[in-house]
């Protein structure tokens, strides 16, 4: 028997089917030089490959979230209980950051608690002092004396370990480069530094100097030390925003997918058919695209919200719950996304279908389905494969301000959203708590940073003409 | 061109009839009226006759598209769909669930999301062409490469962020302006200032880059390589040349949002505490007041319309390439 059993949510198990759906386009795409090239141009663009390396940083942190269990209770009277709470994979790495709750704020690597509180003293008197935190600095003996010298110490020794990771982990990449190519470390490295090989070497290997950087002193004193605070429940706000870069990846990446069949099925017939079919299909575009976005995401998920609140029987948890909501502010997304990308395939496809290759299918006698999927589809996939990419970071970047306005995801998920949401009415305080909105606003700069910066590789590598994700 | 303007205007209104009953559905079909007046009065604990009076007094009560019990025309337009739907074309959105007349509060609302809007507006137009011009005029250099960094950069920081530390920075930290809050009249200055300048700020990385890739293709054409070897300088050409042919599509984007200037900024105008249309929106969302939500729906649609014809005239106008057809 397992310690443990698996919850499969919604939301998990799209997430791993997407997986898998990359992992098969990659197998795919390695035997066709065609499809290859573009990729291979985006492994020659330093700052997408940087980029990638920061984003795959970010994506292995919302994979490992995306295993969801319930661990194994002591048995009771015989049976197998297991503990009514959900948890990930993320959750047990940094279940130290979990457990140890505040009582309220504290400010980043604080000892002690941000409030001050009555407290009596042992001959009764009582006295309003700053408590010490019951986790954060709690082995110092002495924290007025002792706390800058162990910050300082501890900081460095993981900062030291961060670098001796990546030393390690750059000579094996230039062993293996060496090996690979048939010539000498040196001249191995030389090529690396210089960029002479097929993929940016260098740029990855700088990004992730930067990850070390920022990581090795954060994960050597995250177990002893609130590193971002504590919010005003006495949750580690690390903890908060590691938990939300999943929520951010989900909403990024399903709310495209859902999109994708609509813009792709419609488009496309739009353009190929012309006539009746382009005319219903773009009256359909145009009604839909005249509704303010925000005002369409928010009626839809008021509607959503109204209709979960009235069938509470339905959702039995609230993990359940919060991840429906999600799942359905992606599709909604979606829906209401997808009629930009029609324009574009609308177009492209009018223009295809007057090509001569088309025409010698048409006098060949090759019925309308099959041209479409083999001559026109393919043609169209660049264009899609750059919405994809350029659709992502504003649709995290909507999801905060969706949350903000109070239609985003369940207020009990954690999401850069719901962080800042939660947080904003602190910066009134005096003094202000600034810790949390500090987070947030940093670990989602870093992932929409990385998302455009490849965005815009994979858009020069598939076409430097195009454009597309202008918004008006 | 009077013919070709009246298409267009029929066909926004068949557009319009799309958004009324695409409205109509989501609001009236996912959920029934019911469903909306447990939502609002407390899901539980809350008695059959607390929603039927809830329905009564904002008139769900009525069937939804055919009234048996009345008689002749009444039947039609005795109906939740005639009185909540079909007379919004003629602008009446009646009141509010809360009770309030959505009407009167729209005609008041909107001229301090305009007064917020209109200035970001035209001063972020013309901060983003130039940064875009400078950009496109000392292409390949260093100065375009830091510009399109600043640009991504910019354009990967949350709206909330420049809300919130503008704020912090102008409001809190320097004491240049107050925090929120609206005054009529001239005072409204220094209520406005940060919240057009958050505006203009939080749309130069976008729009900016947009332009600089408009202003790059124009560069990259036959005229502008005549114009050079005609020995023009380089300023004339960019000036006179490609600033003039640019404008073209960059006039397609802009115009559609002018009428959509009066339905205000929503993040920011709840933050600032400005009472215009935007923070309107929003409390009506926290509030779950669907009949305000609808209304300004069908009022974002009828504003984005009419851009759409404009942008149609304006492209006839500038470009005579253009016919119509």
């Amino acid at each position: 028997m397992m310690p443990f059993r698996m919850v499969w949510l919604w939301s998990d198990l799209l997430v791993w089917l997407l997986v898998a759906g990359v992992i098969a386009f990659i197998f795919y795409t390695r035997a066709r030089p065609h499809l290859r090239s573009p990729w291979v141009r985006v492994g020659r663009s330093a700052s997408g490959m940087a980029a990638a390396t920061v984003l795959s940083v970010f994506l292995l942190i919302g994979l490992l979230d995306s295993v969801h269990f319930r661990m194994a209770l002591p048995p009771q009277d015989g049976k197998r209980v297991y503990s009514t709470q959900v948890e990930s994979l993320l959750d047990r790495a940094v279940i130290v950051l979990r457990l140890t709750r505040e009582k309220t704020y504290s400010a980043p690597l604080a000892t002690h608690l941000f409030s001050k509180e009555t407290v009596q003293d042992a001959d009764g008197t009582e006295m309003r002092v700053y408590p010490r935190l019951r986790h954060g600095g709690s082995h110092l003996s002495n924290p007025e004396r002792d706390w800058a010298g162990d910050v300082a110490t501890r900081a460095f020794r993981g900062l030291a370990w961060a670098l001796l990771a990546w030393f390690v982990s750059a000579i094996t990449v230039c062993a293996v480069l060496a090996r690979n190519a048939g010539v000498g470390m040196e001249q191995s490295w030389s090529d690396i530094w210089r960029g002479r090989k097929a993929v940016q070497w260098r740029a990855i290997l700088c990004a992730s100097a930067f990850l070390c950087v920022m990581a090795g002193p954060l994960i050597a004193l995250a177990p002893y030390y609130h590193v971002f605070g504590t919010d005003k429940v006495g949750q580690d706000v690390l903890y908060q925003a590691l938990k939300s870069i999943r929520t951010g990846l989900v909403i990024g990446t399903l709310a495209t997918l859902v999109m994708l069949p609509f813009a792709l099925v419609l488009g496309v017939m739009a353009g190929y058919f012309k006539g009746m079919v382009d005319d219903s299909i773009q009256y359909l575009y145009t009604t839909l695209s005249s509704i303010p976005g925000v005002l369409l995401i928010a009626a839809a998920v008021l509607m959503m919200q109204v209709y979960i609140e009235n069938h509470a029987e339905i959702f039995p948890t609230t993990e359940i719950r919060a991840d429906v909501r999600l799942l359905a502010l992606c599709v909604i997304l979606g829906i209401t996304s997808w009629t930009g990308l029609c324009r574009l395939l609308r177009g492209e496809t009018l223009k295809l279908r007057e090509l001569e290759y088309i025409q010698a299918a048409h006098a060949f006698g090759v019925s309308h389905w099959r041209i479409m999927m083999r001559h026109i589809v393919p043609n169209v996939m660049h264009i899609v494969m750059i919405a994809l990419v350029m659709d992502f970071s504003g649709l995290v970047l909507a999801e905060a301000v969706l949350s903000y306005v109070g239609v985003g995801v369940d207020p009990s998920m954690l999401s850069f959203g719901t962080m800042i949401n939660s947080a904003r009415l602190e910066m009134a305080r005096e003094p202000m708590v600034w810790w949390a909105l500090a987070a947030a606003f940093a670990f989602m700069l870093a992932l929409v940073l990385a998302a455009n910066l490849f965005a815009d590789a994979v858009r020069d590598a598939y076409d430097p003409r195009l454009v597309v994700g202008a918004r008006t | 061109m009077t013919g070709y303007i009246l298409r267009r205007l029929i066909y926004g209104i068949f557009v319009l009839v799309g958004v009324n009953v695409l409205t109509f559905a989501l609001f009236f079909f996912v959920n029934s009226p019911d469903d909306m007046a447990r939502a609002q009065l407390g899901v539980k604990r809350v008695t059959p006759e607390a929603v039927e009076k809830w329905k009564r007094e904002r008139g769900y009560d009525k069937p939804l598209f055919i009234n048996e019990k009345s008689s002749r025309f009444e039947r039609v337009t005795d109906t939740v769909f005639f009185e909540k739907s079909v007379k919004l074309f003629a602008f009446e959105f009646g009141a509010s669930d809360q009770g309030r007349n959505i009407g009167y509060d729209i005609s008041t609302r909107m001229w301090p999301s305009l007064a917020v809007q209109l200035p970001a507006f035209i001063v972020g137009l013309l901060v983003y062409i130039s940064f875009a011009l400078l950009m496109a005029f000392f292409r390949a250099t260093y100065i375009d490469f830091w510009g399109v960094v600043l640009c991504v950069v910019m354009m990967s920081i949350s709206t909330l962020f420049y809300i919130i530390g503008g704020q912090f920075v102008f409001g809190k930290l320097w004491n240049l302006v107050p925090i929120s809050g609206y005054e009529t009249g001239f005072d409204a200055v220094k209520f406005l200032a940060l919240p057009v300048l958050i505006g203009i700020i939080g749309g130069i990385g976008g729009s900016s880059r947009w332009y600089r890739t408009i202003f790059l293709e124009e560069i990259s054409k036959d005229y502008v390589r005549t114009a050079r070897a005609k020995g023009l300088p380089e300023t004339r050409v960019m000036f006179r040349h490609v600033l003039q042919n640019a404008m073209i599509p960059i006039l397609t984007g802009v115009v559609v949002v002018i009428p959509l200037l009066f339905m205000g900024a929503l993040i920011t105008e709840s933050f600032f505490g400005i009472p215009g249309l935007g923070s309107y929106t929003i409390d009506a969302i926290t509030q779950q007041d669907f009949a305000i939500v609808r209304a300004m729906v069908f009022l974002g649609s009828v504003l984005y319309i009419i851009g759409l014809i404009l942008t149609d005239v304006s492209y006839t106008l500038v470009d005579p390439r253009v016919r119509f057809s």
